[in-house]
């Protein structure tokens, strides 16, 4: 509570946390603001926008609402960028956490997995896996989180190295605790602060990774995403601008609010540090 | 007395290291004792408290025996207490007082968590925390040195050991707090009869209540021998300089005062 309490004291989390605080709701509430199928065919095509109140931002080329896409295609962004940033965390958090812990051969062998991961250009490996597998939305999640744990990993590494020579964790192993329980009880919480800061980050890249395969059409063809629409609206670019325009600002905005409220979280845990 | 635990030509080397940290050393530990183990920095007595409660880095290598009475080592937590020095370090940040006390409880005396809690306070009680149970719910960084280390006593205490090993537990803190610690390890060792194991670089802080005293320099054991007599007549000439060098009120001061 306390976290939540000092993130909101600095402007940059305030305000992070506020733009994020709304796109969830809208992502939640999409069917109540935009009831319907977002890709059912509306109006008129390329209505200009701010002519018509019944669709403030207009149609695109086949007469679908630029606005629902927008709302529904928010529920698609978040979902899938905090869908990777998760599992990349867990994946990294796990193979950090066992890589330090265990050393020897076992560090040696993992951090040559993670070496392999780092070198392959993310976005590549998305795509190739996308290419490969099929585009569903589960499919661009496990995608974007294999081209993103790698730093987690790494960076969980260096801190269980630091920390498993701490005198709390000897103390912990002259009372008997069992070794996983050490890893996960008393060095994980160590471990976690910097590794969330870094989250936020993996949250503003796979949502930004999730647009651009939906741009190239690899995502998921059933589900608006603002990728999509700004690929839809490309063909149409010197005429209706603004159907790229529209999709391109929510996209910018929500990838500004992940990045401020990333921000606000680093300082607040570098203050919360200081303090103790 | 019974021996709780023989040393026979212990040597203990780490890894990469071209010089053994302990060398040859013969000692014998007896149940119910105080021992203190005095040495200056590097001396290995740190090696021979981590090596007795098993808390060697791995790939240390390790010649010679320690037997115990009863065969097997004793098990961490359960048969053996460790207090370290720096109590701001051996006390986990993320953990609150409470949960770390009622681990070794919880651990070994097949407590669930709410009755190791208990047992917790009990334990913060009997090391004279006020208002155990605030700072049952406390983090390590809301208390003062002095409490810090009571914590730590209380955890390594929490599961009923019948060895205590202290490392160097009152060197950070200051003179009247060291005091107190001191006494307060010698009453609860007492009451529970207790094996302590005390190792410190002040000797004249461990001859006011070790039984045994067992010098050690550069790895190797210097002499061993009760308390008393070990004082009054040294044997060896190491031992003489450790007493001289001792400084008190009444030492000329090391640093001669500028005349003013």
């Amino acid at each position: 509570m306390r976290l939540v309490r000092n993130l909101i004291g600095s402007p940059e989390g305030a305000i992070g946390l506020g733009i994020l605080v709304l796109l969830a709701l809208v992502a939640i509430f999409a069917p109540v603001l935009s009831p319907g199928d977002p890709l059912s065919i509306a109006a008129r095509p390329l209505l200009a926008p701010f002519t018509d109140p019944s669709f403030p931002l207009g149609t695109d080329r086949l007469g679908r609402d630029v606005l629902a896409g927008i709302i529904h295609g928010t529920r698609t962004s978040l979902a899938v960028g905090i869908a990777a940033a998760l599992a990349a965390l867990a994946i990294g958090l796990c193979v950090g956490l066992t890589a330090g812990f265990a050393g020897g051969l076992v560090d040696e062998a993992l951090m040559r997995v993670v070496d392999a991961f780092q070198i392959v250009p993310s976005f590549l490996l998305a795509l190739a896996f996308v290419s490969v597998i099929g585009a569903s939305v589960p499919v661009v999640v496990i995608a974007i989180a294999l081209g993103a744990w790698a730093d987690p990993a790494r960076l969980t590494r260096a801190q269980v190295l630091s920390i498993r020579e701490r005198d709390y964790v000897a103390s912990a192993r002259v009372i008997g605790m069992h070794p996983a329980e050490i890893a996960l009880r008393e060095i994980l919480p160590n471990a976690l602060p910097p590794v969330l800061a870094l989250s936020a980050i993996i949250v503003a890249a796979a949502i930004l990774t999730e647009a651009a395969l939906s741009f190239l059409g690899l995502g998921d063809p059933n589900v608006v995403t603002w990728g999509s629409m700004i690929a839809e609206g490309r063909n149409v670019l010197r005429s209706s601008p603004s159907l790229s325009i529209f999709p391109g600002i929510a996209l910018v905005v929500t990838v500004v609010a992940v990045y401020l409220f990333s921000e606000g979280l680093t300082k607040t845990i570098g203050r919360g540090r200081l303090a103790a | 007395m019974s021996t709780l635990c023989q040393i026979r030509d212990l040597s203990v080397t780490y890894r990469d290291q071209p010089n053994p940290a302990l060398a040859h050393v013969t000692l014998d530990i007896e149940a119910g004792g105080r021992l203190a183990i005095i040495g200056e920095s590097g001396s290995g007595k740190s090696t021979l408290a981590r090596t007795l409660a098993g808390l060697l880095p791995p790939r240390t290598h390790l010649t010679g025996e320690i037997q115990w009475t009863g065969g097997t080592p004793p098990r961490p937590g359960r048969d053996l207490g460790f207090v370290f020095q720096d109590p701001s370090s051996s006390l986990n940040p993320v953990l609150t007082i409470g949960e770390q006390v009622a681990e070794g409880a919880r651990q070994h005396l097949d407590l669930g968590w709410k009755q190791a809690l208990e047992r917790a306070q009990d334990m913060l009680e009997r090391v004279r925390i006020a208002q155990a149970d605030r700072v049952l719910r406390a983090y390590p960084h809301q208390l003062s040195g002095g409490q810090r280390q009571r914590v730590a006593i209380a955890a390594a205490l929490a599961a009923k050991p019948k060895i205590l090993i202290a490392d160097e537990a009152t060197s950070a803190l200051d003179v009247v707090v060291q005091a107190e610690i001191v006494a307060l390890l010698d009453d609860l060792v007492r009451d529970a009869q207790m094996t302590l194991i005390f190792i410190t670089h002040d000797i004249a802080l461990a001859s006011g209540f070790a039984d045994r005293v067992a010098i050690f320099k550069d790895g190797r054991l210097v002499e061993a021998g009760p308390t008393a007599s070990l004082l009054a007549a040294p044997a060896q000439g190491y031992t003489r300089t450790l007493l001289q060098s001792h400084l008190d009120l009444t030492s000329p001061p090391l640093v001669e005062e500028a005349a003013t």
